[in-house]
């Protein structure tokens, strides 16, 4: 099921859906498909070994949240693929790129495009903010700083066990603010668990607006190899760059690429609307119907007849 | 004279432990502390030593509980659930993560103060779904604590004692069970953790005075039997008085109001414990005395509720035990 598309193919088709959602829904996570689209396409689509899909390609509606009476429930993972020693594992550890997954997963074929029409509808499990029963999501990562450690913690654990697959964490760069990101990378390194990987999108926004504005961070890589970790930082525009990257030795040390991006990147009418990127709700009929012309030229697709 | 145990957690976590390779030793810089220093010695395969860094550890645990793992994390209770009580509702309680959360140095059983002494966790472990809580009230349920909780399928809070322990009963915890320490038909007592030893000293004078008491004791605080205190509770003439070491809001004291309310008995109760207030560091006896969690203290809330005074004093209870503040069996002053 993979490479039927290139790379490339795919971050312009998640850019495409999340565009189609946004305008039909009259907002949406729209930056996060111009900064993150390059970097889940390339981990769906050629970088993680997944297994073939174990859920239903229409995502099943809410069941319930874990509890000793709800023996059935299970979590959004297997749109992952079963969990096999062989395999990757993946946390999207800011659950707000929800849109942005859901949309991957339908590009890469795991995932059918009816899921995007129950996206953050009462009683749906395609949930606004991933929810661990949420089609790709195995944890809850809402509350952000905690997808890191967690994943730490798996890969740990697989390593005893002596499993080859690896634990990916899909990552903000938001996330460095919370004093947790720091202590799992400081736990990874004390012990040693190189079968940890991090991608980060480095696209220096928040919810309050550009990071500099809210809480600066300083020197992010020198900071991640201060704290033990191996980092690489590249374009995260260029697919070529995670390509070489994710070889980068990193014997003993999780493995964490910085992707620095574009938060309008393909959409550059979206600057309109700095520094207030995190959700894009139109604030007038007037912006959405501009940005609808002008987003879907860029996309190369005709505006989205949102009027019915 | 009771019997004292010392560290019965080490060699309780040692023995079961050991060719369980599921089972993994988590530490946040309280090994000695918590009594797994040994363990760690002995067995560094099986042990994790996290650092101060208690956010990471209840997520990394979480990781570790979705390998299949089941980890034993080991601190001072305080430090599990106040900083990192986001990580523990989302990686721990919410997935039901097999994980032991094994919180030592319960309500004043330390003279550390505020920040050391876990006051409030019984109200906030009750309120968390999935949660499952255990107390040790003496040395034998110390040394059944880890099957006990490994038994649960989710997360367990246990309030774990520590040093020089007595040993007050010869059975091992039965989860959901709670133990009829006496029969009587005119006050029940309900205890758990330390006071239920508190209680033990004071049945000889009571009974002098008189009085019949029913006492219970409660090593399994959720999930929780209503239906075998509602029969106690219909057992007794007058009423009843719970002595928990925690605050009295969301405690074992909450616990038997509720039961009460949602039941419709209109018998009296007294919940002693901490009164909406922090305690200081002291000695725990100081400490049982000066915020009223002691056998004194109970003499005085069944006089509450009979409404006559007994004239019963301090020298009428049984021995006290009188802890060491700088014990060989422990590792700090705390």
């Amino acid at each position: 099921m993979r490479n039927k598309k290139t790379s490339e193919e795919v971050a312009l088709g998640i850019r495409r859906r999340v565009f189609e959602h946004s305008m039909r829904n009259n907002g949406g996570y729209l930056s996060q498909a111009c900064s993150a689209g390059e970097q889940l396409a390339w981990l769906y689509n050629e970088e993680l070994k997944l297994g073939d899909p174990t859920l239903p390609m229409i995502p099943k509606p809410f069941e319930g949240v874990p509890s000793a009476d709800n023996p059935n429930y299970h979590t959004g993972a297997g749109y992952n693929g079963p969990f096999e020693p062989q395999y990757d594992r993946l946390f999207i550890a800011p659950a707000h790129y929800a849109l942005v997954a859901y949309a991957t997963l339908i590009e890469v074929g795991r995932m059918a495009p009816e899921g995007l029409e129950m996206f953050n509808k009462d009683g749906s499990s395609v949930e606004m903010i991933g929810a661990e029963h949420s089609p790709g999501m195995e944890v809850h990562n809402g509350t952000l700083g905690i997808g890191l450690s967690t994943g730490a913690g798996l890969a740990y654990g697989r390593k005893l066990k002596g499993e080859p697959g690896r634990t990916w964490v899909y990552m903000s760069d938001g996330e460095v603010q919370e004093g947790q990101t720091w202590e799992a990378v400081q736990a990874a390194s004390f012990h040693g668990i190189d079968n940890l990987y991090a991608i980060m999108d480095v696209n220096q926004q928040q919810c309050d607006g550009a990071m500099d504005s809210v809480m600066e961070v300083g020197d992010l890589k020198a900071k991640f190899q201060n704290f033990g970790a191996v980092c690489v930082d590249i374009d995260g525009h260029d697919i070529n760059a995670m390509r070489d990257a994710v070889n980068e030795p990193h014997d003993g040390k999780p493995l964490i690429i910085l992707a620095n991006t574009n938060p309008f990147h393909s959409m550059p009418i979206l600057e309109e609307r700095f520094p207030r990127l995190h959700y894009v709700r139109f604030k007038s009929e007037d912006e959405r119907a501009r940005m609808n012309v002008s987003i879907a030229k860029d996309l190369g697709v005709e505006p989205v007849d949102y009027s019915h | 004279m009771v019997e004292m145990v010392s560290r019965p957690y080490a060699s309780a976590f040692e023995k079961f432990a050991v060719g369980k390779p599921e089972i993994l030793c988590l530490s946040a810089d309280l090994t000695s502390s918590c009594e797994v220093d040994g363990f760690r010695d002995r067995h560094p395969d099986q042990f994790l030593s996290l650092g101060m860094a208690e956010q990471n550890m209840m997520s990394f645990a979480g990781g570790l509980g979705l390998a299949g793992f089941r980890p034993f994390i080991h601190t001072f209770g305080v430090f599990m659930y106040r900083r990192p009580y986001d990580q523990l509702m989302a990686s721990i309680a919410y997935p039901r993560r097999k994980v032991r959360l094994m919180g030592f140095l319960p309500g004043i059983t330390t003279p550390g103060g505020m920040t050391h002494q876990s006051i409030e966790d019984i109200s906030v472990m009750r309120s968390i779904p999935n949660m499952t809580i255990l107390e040790t009230g003496d040395a034998t349920e110390v040394e059944s604590i880890c099957e006990a909780a490994d038994s649960i399928d989710g997360p367990v809070w246990c309030r774990v004692l520590r040093g020089s322990v007595p040993r007050l009963f010869d059975t091992p915890i039965k989860v959901g069970e709670m133990r009829v320490l006496s029969e009587g038909d005119d006050i029940l007592v309900v205890t758990s953790g330390i006071t239920t030893e508190e209680a033990m000293r004071a049945r000889s004078a009571l009974k002098e005075a008189g009085l019949s008491i029913r006492h219970i004791h409660l090593h399994t605080i959720k999930p929780f039997d209503h239906k075998q205190l509602l029969d106690h509770i219909g057992s007794v003439k007058h009423g009843v008085v719970t002595i928990e070491n925690h605050v009295t809001e969301g405690g074992v004291g909450s616990l038997v109001a509720e039961t009460m309310a949602d039941a419709g008995v209109g018998k009296r109760l007294v919940r002693l414990g901490l009164k909406d207030t922090y305690a200081h560091g002291g000695s725990r006896a100081y400490l049982m005395r000066y915020y009223g969690l002691d056998a004194l203290a109970l003499v005085g809330g069944i006089e509450d509720i009979m409404g006559q005074k007994f004239g019963i004093t301090e020298e009428d209870m049984e021995a006290a035990r009188v802890d060491d503040v700088h014990s060989l069996v422990k590792a700090e002053a705390l």
